[in-house]
């Protein structure tokens, strides 16, 4: 069993403060293995305070991130999945299925972890599985009218990978669980 | 030298009272009264050495009371067997010396305290009246201290016994008044004995008997029957007297401290005048500082413990009567450095909000006391006094943990301006700190302007002192502190909010070159923010004078981020003209949208000139447009030429094909029949292939290069042509894509491309969709062709 946190867009100072104090307090040190990051961080305190959940931080660039040397897209392996990080913003038409869809047999991967719309999503299709945490801060978005505060935490265990969305709504937590099994022959990405 | 031979007396002398005591113990064994008389006055004489320090004489002191124990429990015995008081006191006549004597009589009176042949109140006035004979202040100390702890234990039955008897209890009291007063004198008599050199050692050695003198207002305290009247009337006058008149820095500072501890806290309340009245009159050297904290102090934990109490402090006017005598103080000593009369007034402060926490106006009377004083001393120029300053500044804050209760204390910022730069940045630090950590909103412009102008050491530079020795690092997280609050300033009325942004505005545009980056962004967002509330509401019922309207606020935000291309931050710029300009077409603003992409496009063809940079700026340029919905055909015609114009002209060829690909989305939105141009997509199309092409031939010329280059560029094409062809694209024929499908083929058989896993994951994606119901699969029959490894 092994946890990542994927999480992004928080755009803090410009757009928000700081996560929400009941996310704070849920991100403990120590339990999660593999943080990934969509990116739009956007500052210094933000990668450091992750980093203290956990040392393993993987990180793309979004467009206000402070730090330039991000990289603009990344992959990774975890148990038997191939995972793919990019902001999407480089992306076009933003949140397009079918373009984000093409980025992931670009980079040959099963899960493609993207953020940009602040809007959480995941959902099949032909090449794989793709992730939108959303913002974790409830960030003001121009491509999305009514933003919450979300983050996802997948639990990968070999050809499992079960998807929990933890969204505030209301000044709850919420959470949602989705569930994908990797085909052990499956022909996607050598 | 001195020390060994203060040893050896020492020592010599114990052994005298050791050989005595033994012989005085037969002698009691036996009953020998005269005997144990004799050995017991021979014990005594050992204590009339003027050899030992007080250190070891308090040793030796000791050793000798322990011994007085047995003695005394025989004179009970005597008593029962019949002997009266008068012949013991007779026959003690006889022992030689006064010392001794004086010893004896008051363990003999100790023991008849109670009897009934001689009244209490003659035993105790002889007692306190006869050691008078012994003025040497060492042993006349330890003698009175010896009359006071063999009398302890039986005062307070007496009290209680004599109840009814008024002057019995007084003279009890006065007993210990007595002794007390004459302990004090003997104290402070020490203090000029021997040469002037040695004023620290005797200082030391004072302080080493302190606690002797002290005990008596000890034992005063624990009196049964000193209620509130008597210990007013009588007993806090008589030993202020006697505090005042001594003249003795040491037993003024020791004793004042005393009273404060071992008498009540309600005693204090209400006998506060008198106390504080007693300050002025002490010597000059004695640190108020320390006597007016500790009593504060403790009654700020008395109103903190015993809620009842707190009308008491009304009542007799606590705030007031300490206001006054630091007043007084800080008037009288006038040499008192800054950093001693700013910690008076937090003393004064600490106290105020304990016991008076809702009172504002007593808080801002202590903070406008505090201004009075400084504005005579000037601007601080002292580390210390900077420190009590912010400590003195801190407490308010702590206390209420809510800027908005600070922003009503006028004097507040009148304390802040005697503060130099440095200091009063720290300062704005600590209140911008204090919003984020205790999430206080400010909810007025009116209120944020107070409080913009609180953090003002934060916000901008003073005139002319730009601070060139601060850490990048440092200042960059305290303008994200800035950047961060503004996110607290929040009012739910579109009209209020409307203010609070132009407010912020004004403050953050005094910044300076080196802030207005980091702290533009947020203002920007939180004005988009209510821009979206204002689209959401209804039709705009200010009218035209209002400023609280899209448009207005849009024009606001344009002017506000052109301060930004003024410092040198055109890509930071550029993305958020393009976030004004979505904002602007979610509202329908055809004009102010046009607007935005014609700055954030000159900043593009101006300012931004890496290459890196480039490609980020013309994605979001593409990306942004690809969602405008308000441009009419015309307008949209000149943005998008631009825009395939700029994506031809990237330095490198394998870019300039992808950002021409990406523009061929600019004539296709899903959502919208007419903005739908299937001939022009793929003339996009055409001309990034024709881009590809010329990277391919640059890579056959040079060879050894990489050549995942142009085939990954062909097969990105051929998905591109796949999601036209999906969305309903009939100019996407199946010969373009079986053409480009082939040239691939041939390339990949060519040279090992790098590209593979791509290509096979296309092929599968094609046969998936080709396996699909109803439409999906007859588009994909057009480009049925086919493959082979």
């Amino acid at each position: 069993m092994v946890l990542v946190l994927a999480l992004g867009d928080l755009h803090v100072p410009h757009r928000a403060a700081d996560l929400p104090p009941k996310f704070k307090s849920m991100l403990v040190p120590g339990k999660i293995q593999h943080i990934i990051c969509t990116g739009n961080l956007c500052i210094k305190e933000i990668h450091d305070y992750l980093k203290t959940i956990c040392p393993d931080l993987h990180i793309v660039r979004g467009e206000f991130d402070e730090d330039a040397r991000y990289p603009e897209n990344k992959t990774l392996t975890i148990g038997q999945f191939k995972l793919g990080l990019c902001h999407g913003h480089q992306v076009i038409p933003w949140g397009d299925l079918d373009s984000l869809a093409m980025l992931q047999r670009q980079l040959g991967v099963d899960i493609l972890v993207t953020g940009h719309t602040h809007q959480f999503t995941a959902y099949k299709h032909e090449g794989g599985v793709v992730i939108n945490p959303g913002s974790a801060t409830g960030a003001y978005s121009s491509i999305n009218q009514d933003v919450n505060p979300s983050f996802v935490l997948m639990d990968i265990d070999g050809f499992r990978a079960v998807v929990y969305v933890y969204e505030l709504i209301d000044g709850e937590v919420k959470v949602d669980k989705i569930e994908f099994k990797k085909p052990p022959t499956s022909n996607s990405a050598p | 030298m001195i020390a060994d031979d203060d040893e050896k007396w020492l020592a010599a002398a114990m052994t005298a009272v050791k050989q005595n005591a033994f012989y005085m113990q037969r002698a009691i064994d036996s009953n020998n009264l005269k005997d144990a008389l004799k050995f017991s006055a021979q014990m005594l004489s050992e204590l009339r050495t003027s050899k030992l320090s007080p250190h070891k004489y308090y040793e030796l002191y000791m050793r000798v009371f322990n011994e007085l124990g047995t003695l005394e429990i025989f004179f009970k015995e005597e008593t029962g067997r019949g002997c009266s008081i008068a012949e013991l006191y007779e026959l003690v006549q006889h022992a030689g010396n006064i010392l001794p004597r004086l010893y004896l009589l008051c363990t003999i009176g100790s023991v008849y305290i109670k009897s009934k042949d001689v009244t209490t109140t003659d035993i105790l006035k002889d007692l306190v009246e006869m050691c008078r004979a012994v003025q040497h202040p060492l042993r006349g100390l330890f003698l009175r201290s010896y009359l006071a702890q063999v009398t302890r234990d039986k005062l307070p039955s007496i009290v209680s016994e004599l109840e009814g008897d008024g002057d019995a209890q007084m003279n009890a009291l006065e007993f210990v008044l007595q002794n007390f007063t004459e302990m004090n004198k003997l104290w402070v008599r020490m203090q000029h004995q021997g040469s002037s050199r040695e004023k620290e050692k005797r200082e030391k050695e004072r302080n080493e008997l302190r606690d002797l003198v002290g005990k008596n207002l000890h034992v005063l305290s624990q009196l049964e029957g000193v209620d509130l009247g008597i210990y007013r009337d009588t007993v806090l006058p008589r030993i202020l007297e006697q505090v005042v008149n001594c003249k003795d820095e040491l037993a003024q500072c020791y004793l004042m401290d005393c009273i404060i501890q071992v008498f009540p806290d309600d005693f204090h309340l209400q006998t506060l005048d008198v106390l504080l009245g007693a300050c002025p009159q002490l010597q000059p050297s004695v640190d108020i500082k320390t006597v007016l904290s500790g009593l504060m102090e403790r009654l700020s934990n008395y109103a903190a413990s015993s809620v009842e109490a707190l009308p008491n402090f009304l009542q007799v006017e606590a705030f007031s009567k300490f206001n006054y005598a630091i007043g007084k103080v800080v008037e009288a000593q006038v040499d008192l450095p800054a950093a001693g009369s700013v910690t008076l007034y937090l003393f004064l402060l600490k106290f105020t909000l304990h016991v008076y926490s809702d009172r504002l106006d007593y808080v801002d009377q202590v903070l406008g006391s505090c201004v009075t004083q400084l504005s005579a001393t000037g601007k601080l120029c002292d580390d210390k006094a900077a420190k009590q300053i912010v400590a003195f500044l801190s407490a308010p804050l702590e206390k209420y943990n809510n800027v908005v209760t600070i922003l009503k204390l006028t004097n507040f910022p009148r304390v802040m301006e005697y503060l130099d730069h440095e200091t009063n940045k720290a300062m704005a630090i600590i209140i911008v700190q204090s919003v984020l950590k205790n999430n206080t909103h400010i909810s007025t412009a009116d209120e944020v302007d107070a409080f913009f102008e609180l953090a003002k050491g934060l916000i901008k530079d003073f005139d002319g002192a730009i601070d060139n020795e601060i850490d990048e690092e440092d200042f960059q997280e305290e303008q994200n502190f800035v950047a961060r609050l503004v996110h607290n300033l929040y009012n739910d009325d579109p009209e209020e909010m409307s203010k609070i942004i132009f407010t912020v505005r004004k403050h953050i545009l005094t910044g300076g070159p080196k802030r207005l980056p980091l702290t533009i962004p947020a203002l920007v967002f939180s004005a988009l923010k209510l821009i979206r509330r204002l689209r959401g509401g209804d039709e705009n019922p200010f009218g035209d004078d209002s400023s609280a309207t899209p448009k207005r606020i849009l024009q606001l935000l344009s002017e506000t981020v052109e301060a930004l291309s003024d410092v040198s931050a055109p890509d930071l710029a550029l993305r958020l003209y393009l976030q004004c300009a979505q904002a602007a077409n979610d509202c329908e603003l055809e004009t102010v949208t046009y607007e935005f992409f014609t700055k954030a496009y000159l900043l593009y063809e101006e300012e931004i000139s890496d290459s890196k940079a480039q490609i980020t700026a013309l994605r979001l340029i593409i990306g942004t447009l690809q969602r405008m919905r308000v441009f009419n055909v015309e307008n949209r015609d000149i943005l998008t030429h631009k825009a395939t114009g700029y994506s031809a002209r990237l330095l490198r060829k394998p870019d300039q094909c992808r950002a021409v690909y990406e523009c061929a989305h600019l004539f296709w939105a899903d959502e919208c029949e007419n903005l739908k141009d299937g001939e022009r997509v793929v003339l996009c199309l055409k001309r990034a292939q024709r881009i590809a092409d010329a990277v391919q031939k640059m890579t056959n010329a040079s060879r050894g290069t990489s050549s995942t280059g142009s085939v990954a560029l062909y097969v990105e094409l051929l998905n591109k042509y796949l999601y036209f062809l999906e969305k309903g694209n009939t100019k996407v024929t199946g010969d373009t894509i079986k053409s480009l499908a082939e040239l691939i083929r041939s390339e990949t058989k060519k040279v090992e491309s790098g590209a593979e896993s791509f290509i096979n994951s296309t092929l599968r994606y094609i046969e998936f969709q080709r396996q699909q119901d109803g439409g999906m699969s007859e588009k994909y029959e057009k480009i049925k062709m086919e493959w082979f490894e």
